[in-house]
């Protein structure tokens, strides 16, 4: 529970954090209310330390827990997921620093493959199963075989893509076998043996650092394009371990009756993209967001757009960033016509480098731009398309 | 049918601003909302109500103002709504809550249907959704955008990364909705708020549900916040100018310093 000591100063600096408007001022010193969700923000502001969160610490031996897992999503063209290849690379890192095994775990049908590319992205063993019935992802039983594998080997950390399929599967394993699971990781780092996993929080107002010091394994989703993917090492074959497991047919609840692709393979996806050519409502023209399309093209970067790009029916719903869209994070972001509604900005702002262009000087997407153009957008892009074109002697 | 929706109260997170100097939030005068994925998950279970039949109820975990979530449920169209709210429950992660809530929907005895938002604009994390599923042992659909029965089968349209698919599971399922781009959420009428307080509500502390008390709250998270500080500040932004060919010529310099040409 929380509690104010006698340090307290009621100097009112924990009134002003409190997410929650949980904390008054009375007679001199802060009071806590009744909606307190003990979220902690308050603990670390105060400088007086008056504040005290107590939690039980339980004395446990988890040093049996041994081993840095990566769940490897395959595409379907049966390709490696670059995010599973970014989970790879930064889970090499962990592993090595805590002298533990970096394993992939590979659940399909005939991705058998696969396994020499794992081991040039650090994997030293490959859980593998293989299975008619794993050929295309399911909650029920990816998260069946998944489950059993981790209790039957007791990893220390396992670590999941934040794409729809990491999210869907990582929470149902987490609540199965009761540990934690932090969502959407863009850090992760080892502190005194422990995975500190950092992610932004409040629609990226705030960054929080979370531990899951006490359960084993401790588990992340990690945002994809966040992790750079590391060169790849030459080395001998991973081990592999063939896991035999028999699905029962009863177990798989829900059906796909019919499957869309927005796009044919090998249009980029944009939280992959390291440059993504964005356009708002602004920048359609004839139904159309050609200019951004060409521009995108010459660079060689996705096509982004707003939500009123979406609702006008101009680009389907796999390009949209913002809030009821994707969250990304590429080197570039390029967006142009697009004003910067709070819920498009908590989609892209933490892009490396960006470049907005608008013609109204006011637009709040130059608050978040490192390079901003006050102009027209259907003069400046034929004519950077070009200039870049030249460029690249194209 | 039996429904159960699940809605949290969350600050309204397109209105946080924070401290440049200090670099904490500055919570003052941000209201507290229902949380948009939520309101839609609410539509769409009326949506399955009127279709077949049947009682919504509306679930929620938090402080005592949380009533107003529940109360505005109750407006928009839900039967009945409870209130999970003790300091039990008080620094919940995913897991606990997610367990909480399971143990109150068993309570109120086999639901068919329970419907969440995919994820609290608040947190961002979508995990109790799933966790809610697993605990409740049913199947999940996850990133559901539109939902309907057909034949007493739940079909659901959902986004996958890079598209959408039709899936099909028998009730009891349980889904969690995101919102379509056109989704306008609904503002109930005076008349319809005036009535939504006769409709039965209940609150629920930890001793009202058969539970294991060191699965709640604060003790029962095996994750925990160890500290919280503001994102890197940007640096402020530089405005180029000049005419458009003079902009081309700066950009294209921006692009070869920057390593992208």
């Amino acid at each position: 529970m929380l509690e104010v000591t006698e340090d307290c100063t009621g100097c009112g600096i924990c009134v002003k954090t409190c997410p929650f408007g949980a904390i008054l001022v009375v007679d001199g010193k802060a009071v806590v209310q009744d909606n307190c969700t003990l979220c902690s923000a308050c603990v670390q502001v105060c400088p007086f330390d008056a504040l005290v969160l107590e939690r039980k610490v339980e004395e446990k031996d988890l040093s049996g827990f041994r081993g840095v897992w990566v769940f490897i999503e395959v595409e379907d063209n049966g390709t490696v997921r670059s995010a599973s290849l970014e989970l790879l690379s930064k889970g090499h890192e962990l592993a090595k620093e805590l002298d533990e095994e970096l394993c992939a775990i590979l659940l399909g049908d005939g991705v058998h493959n696969l396994t020499g590319e794992l081991g040039r992205y650090g994997a030293t063993k490959v859980y593998l199963v293989e299975k008619p019935e794993l050929a295309e992802y399911n909650t029920d039983a990816f998260a069946t075989v998944i489950v059993g594998l981790i209790t039957k080997y007791g990893p220390s950390i396992v670590l999941y893509p934040a794409t729809h399929i990491g999210r869907d599967l990582a929470p149902r394993i987490a609540a199965t076998i009761q540990v934690g699971l932090t969502a959407d990781c863009t850090g992760l780092s080892i502190v005194d043996g422990k995975l500190l996993q950092t992610r932004p929080a409040f629609g990226g107002n705030i960054m929080a650092d979370i531990l899951s010091a006490n359960h084993r394994p401790q588990m992340a989703t990690v945002r994809p394009n966040v992790m750079p993917v590391m060169d790849p090492i030459d080395g001998p074959d991973p081990m592999i371990v063939f896991e035999d497991v028999t699905i029962d047919p009863g177990l798989i609840r829900v059906k796909v009756i019919e499957r869309t692709r927005m796009d044919e393979p090998g249009v980029k996806k944009i939280d992959e993209a390291d440059i993504i050519v964005s356009g708002g409502r602004g920048a359609v023209q004839d139904g159309k967001l050609e200019m951004i399309e060409e521009l995108a093209a010459v660079m060689g970067a996705a096509v982004g757009c707003s939500r009123a790009v979406v609702d006008m029916g101009v680009k389907p719903k796999s390009h949209q960033v913002g809030q009821s869209g994707k969250t990304v994070s590429p080197k570039l972001y390029l967006v142009s016509g697009v004003s910067g509604a709070i819920q498009h900005l908590v989609g892209m702002k933490s892009s490396d480098i960006i470049i907005a262009i608008n013609n109204d000087p006011n637009a709040p997407i130059f608050t978040v731009a490192k390079y901003g153009v006050v102009g027209d957008l259907f003069e400046i892009l034929p004519k950077l398309t070009e200039a870049i074109r030249a460029e690249k002697g194209l | 049918m039996k429904i159960v929706v699940c809605v949290k109260q969350v600050p309204d997170t397109t209105d946080v601003k924070v401290d440049p100097e200090k670099g904490t939030l500055i919570r003052e005068g941000i209201p507290s909302i229902i949380n948009p994925f939520d309101q839609f998950a609410l539509e769409e279970g009326l949506r399955i109500r009127e279709q077949t039949g049947g009682e919504l109820t509306v679930i929620s975990m938090g402080p005592p103002q949380a009533k107003s979530v529940i109360m505005l449920s109750l407006a928009i169209g839900a039967d009945r709504g409870v209130l999970l709210t003790d300091r039990a429950f008080a620094g919940a992660d995913t897991l606990a809550t997610s367990y909480t809530l399971a143990k109150a929907v068993e309570k109120m005895g086999e639901a068919d249907l329970v419907v969440c938002g995919l994820q609290a604009i608040d947190g961002d994390t979508a995990q109790v959704g799933p966790g809610l599923a697993t605990h409740l042992r049913l199947p999940q659909i996850t990133y559901a955008e539109h939902i309907e029965m057909v034949d007493g089968v739940l079909r659901a349209r959902r986004m996958i990364d890079d598209g959408t698919e039709i899936v099909e599971a028998k009730p009891p399922v349980l889904v969690t909705m995101t919102t379509p781009s056109d989704f306008v959420p609904t503002n109930p009428p005076f008349t319809k708020i005036m009535k939504a307080k006769k409709k039965p509500y209940e609150e629920w502390g930890a001793g009202d549900i058969d539970l294991d008390s060191s699965r709640l709250g604060l003790d029962g998270s095996p994750t925990w916040v160890e500290k919280v500080y503001p994102p890197p500040v940007r640096e402020a932004g530089e405005i180029l100018e000049g005419t458009s060919d003079e902009i081309v010529t700066q950009l294209i310099e921006i692009l070869k310093r920057e390593q992208f040409l």
